[in-house]
């Protein structure tokens, strides 16, 4: 996920600027306003991929080019500044410490079981159907989230109306609630006791329910603060040329925010795919039905069979990596196409 | 700006919290409070002695028997022996917390679900290997399994046969990823075997068991709180859970069927254990500790004489634990944990295990 973040930063910059032709000024108010609302970014945890939110007083152009120069300069040199090297040092140790030494262990206790034990446990055919369950349900509810996500984006910065701030904060719940408690709010509102005479506790339609509660606020919080800089002049100006509404939309819009969805896309797809929590009262557990892959990794610790329980996070690991690779070249290519 | 977010965020969730308790759930699920340290009586001793480190007890448990715990070690701390004694406690799911043991977690005395949690550490060196050889077989707490059902009990549930008759949906803690669910699914098969069945009998029964589960949480605890929230009309337990949980305001009855299982659990002390870890392990044996189990619902182990006048929560609070009619044990009908583990629930080849995963397929 994390190395998707520099890509979005590079591809994002030069979008607005060729989509319209005429790179916008630095507008000193402009940055005021970001500088007011600037509470959202440290507190969010997507802040990392808010990427056009600009922290220092620079222009995007100016930015770009220095980014460019630099990059050339590195190349061209094949050394690192002081600063830099530190900062690189600094990045690859606290990556190291935190993921890439635990995944590499992931991967090490998998092979350690030996590759019979390895392909016995991801064909087994229970486990295979948690699996499939697990990476459909994560596929459709980021699916429902690129949509509904973007339209409570455009909602909450574009659109006035009374609550809009309360509906802003009330975005982030389900990241504050442990999701034990998620699962048990869910249970009682759409539960066999629910109010509103629908129960879903136990189906397959709850694993997609609590997915879509735990991984709501992605895509809203990558997109916002893209759409909340997005130039209106530059709509206009479309506006008046003669374009229509759908088309400014296609044409200067989306492109601006694609990065900003496919990371909120990538963030959601991975939270889906670990998301236990709120699964253990809502789901069941049964088996070829509404039990995903955690339940079973869960069953092969109780049988003291690491490699077993790491065999299946590995698989989980690849696919989602693959996955977040492929929604990142899909991103790049729509946003050439603009 | 930022400071009100951040309080209106907090605002919400705990309303949301508040519902959540209010709607009738118990929100503490299996794993809880781990690490947390608890001094047994107000005096503890003056640092720096070389007393201070021997008088406190590393004590790692299953989530269950956390309040029961806490009540002996108030009564030790009133004796000679438990004086000046401080607790260093963590609870939580019996499995997980047998293996955070085995890799590292530090502890003078341990009190699982399931003996093959205690195994576990017997194979890794940490308990010695005649643990289960003394007078109480290792067995510091008993209780028996039952069913859960909702108020008034509506649908009759009297027997095991009324969990297999259409309409019965039941929740049960999943034997698959839960060892302490263990004990419900070997009470299922054991009530065939012992009441003249053959093993195909158990077979058939135990599938058909399986084919009208709704639910299968990851605990005991899990279990009750999707029943108590309206999941399925019957769930398998155990009375002290059943007990516990009644104690605590659910709503809700349980039948102790004419066959079921003894449940034991199993206590053990570690090896270089400080020396007042044993002295806690009789405590825990003896009449009193018994007494503050059988408070929260446990039932006395065998020849503990226990004055106990009412077990709130209990059927009966003045008769707390009817004798069953036919009482069966692990050791009676299936023989050693370790083989009934390897022949019931091995991970791809038990019996139950299939037969779960062959109930799952056939819906």
């Amino acid at each position: 996920m994390t190395t998707l973040d520099p890509t979005v930063v590079t591809t994002l910059d030069p979008t607005p600027v060729s989509a319209v032709g005429s790179a916008p000024p630095a507008e000193p108010h402009r940055l005021g306003r970001l500088g007011a609302t600037d509470g959202l970014g440290p507190s969010s945890p997507t802040s990392p991929s808010s990427p056009s939110s600009p922290t220092s007083p620079t222009s995007p152009t100016s930015r770009h080019r220095q980014a460019r120069r630099s990059r050339r300069g590195s190349s061209a040199e094949g050394r690192l500044t002081r600063a830099s090297a530190i900062g690189l040092g600094v990045t690859l140790t606290w990556f190291s410490v935190l993921v890439l030494i635990p995944l590499a262990a992931v991967i090490g206790v998998a092979a350690a079981g030996g590759w019979a034990n390895f392909w016995a446990t991801i064909t087994n055919e229970q486990t295979f159907a948690a699996i499939r369950l697990t990476l459909g349900a994560a596929a459709i509810v980021t699916v429902l989230n690129v949509v509904t996500g973007t339209a409570i984006a455009w909602v909450l910065v574009r659109d006035k109306f009374w609550g809009k701030s309360f509906l802003d904060v009330l975005i982030d719940i389900p990241f504050a609630l442990p999701t034990i408690v998620a699962g048990l709010v869910l249970l009682s509102l759409y539960g066999p006791n629910g109010p509103l005479g629908v129960n879903i506790a136990n189906t397959r339609i709850a694993v997609g329910l609590a997915f879509l509660f735990v991984t709501l606020p992605f895509v809203v919080r990558t997109v916002q603060p893209v759409l909340q800089e997005l130039d209106r002049d530059v709509e206009e100006a479309a506006a008046s040329l003669g374009a229509s509404r759908a088309t400014t939309f296609r044409r200067i819009v989306l492109p601006a925010i694609t990065p900003a969805i496919a990371a909120g896309a990538a963030l959601s797809f991975a939270r889906g795919v670990s998301e236990y929590g709120s699964l253990v009262l809502l789901s069941g557990n049964l088996p070829y039905s509404t039990e995903v892959t955690s339940v079973r990794i869960l069953s092969s610790l109780e049988n003291d069979n690491r490699a077993g329980a790491a065999a299946v996070a590995t698989v989980l690991l690849v696919v989602s990596l693959v996955v977040i690779v492929a929604i990142d070249v899909l991103q790049r290519r729509l946003v050439r196409r603009g | 700006m930022k400071t009100w977010r951040v309080l209106g965020a907090f605002g919400v969730a705990s309303l949301l919290v508040v519902a959540a308790a209010c709607s009738g759930s118990n929100a503490s699920s299996g794993a809880s409070a781990s690490g947390d340290k608890s001094a047994a009586g107000s005096n503890t001793t003056a640092g720096g002695s070389a007393g201070a480190d021997s008088s406190t007890i590393n004590l790692v448990g299953f989530a269950v028997p956390e309040a029961a715990n806490k009540a002996i070690a108030k009564a030790w701390a009133k004796t000679a022996d438990g004086k000046d004694v401080e607790f260093v406690t963590s609870y939580g799911p019996s499995g997980d917390q047998s293996r955070a043991v085995a890799s590292g977690l530090k502890a003078d005395y341990v009190h699982f679900s399931v003996p093959t949690d205690v195994t576990r550490l017997v194979d890794a060196g940490l308990v010695s290997k005649d643990w289960d050889q003394g007078k109480d077989k290792g067995v510091v707490s008993t209780s028996v399994v039952v069913f859960g059902v909702p108020k008034g009990n509506p649908n009759h549930v009297k027997d095991w046969d009324d969990l297999i008759k259409t309409g019965a949906q039941v929740v049960t803690p999943n034997p698959a990823s839960s060892g302490a669910a263990r004990w419900n699914a070997l009470a299922a098969w054991g009530q065939v075997i012992a009441n003249g069945g053959t093993e195909a009998d158990a077979q058939e029964y135990v599938t058909k068991l399986y084919g009208n589960v709704v639910s299968l949480p990851n605990s005991g605890r899990d279990a009750t709180t999707a029943f108590t929230s309206g999941t399925g009309n019957v769930f398998l337990t155990y009375e002290n859970e059943a007990i516990l949980a009644r104690q605590n305001g659910e709503d809700f009855d349980y039948v102790i069927p004419p066959t079921t299982l003894k449940i034991e659990n199993p206590g053990a002390v570690l090896n270089g254990a400080t020396p007042r870890a044993a002295e806690w392990l009789k405590f825990v044996l003896s009449e009193e500790g018994q007494t503050q189990f059988a408070l929260k619902g446990f039932r006395p182990i065998d020849g503990a004489k226990v004055d106990v006048d009412e077990v709130e929560g209990a059927n009966d609070p003045s008769k707390p634990f009817p004798e069953v009619k036919k009482l069966i044990t692990v050791s009676d009908t299936f023989g050693s944990w370790s083989d009934l583990t390897k022949k019931y629930f091995a991970e791809n080849t038990g019996v139950i295990t299939q037969i779960i995963a062959k109930s799952g397929k056939a819906q």
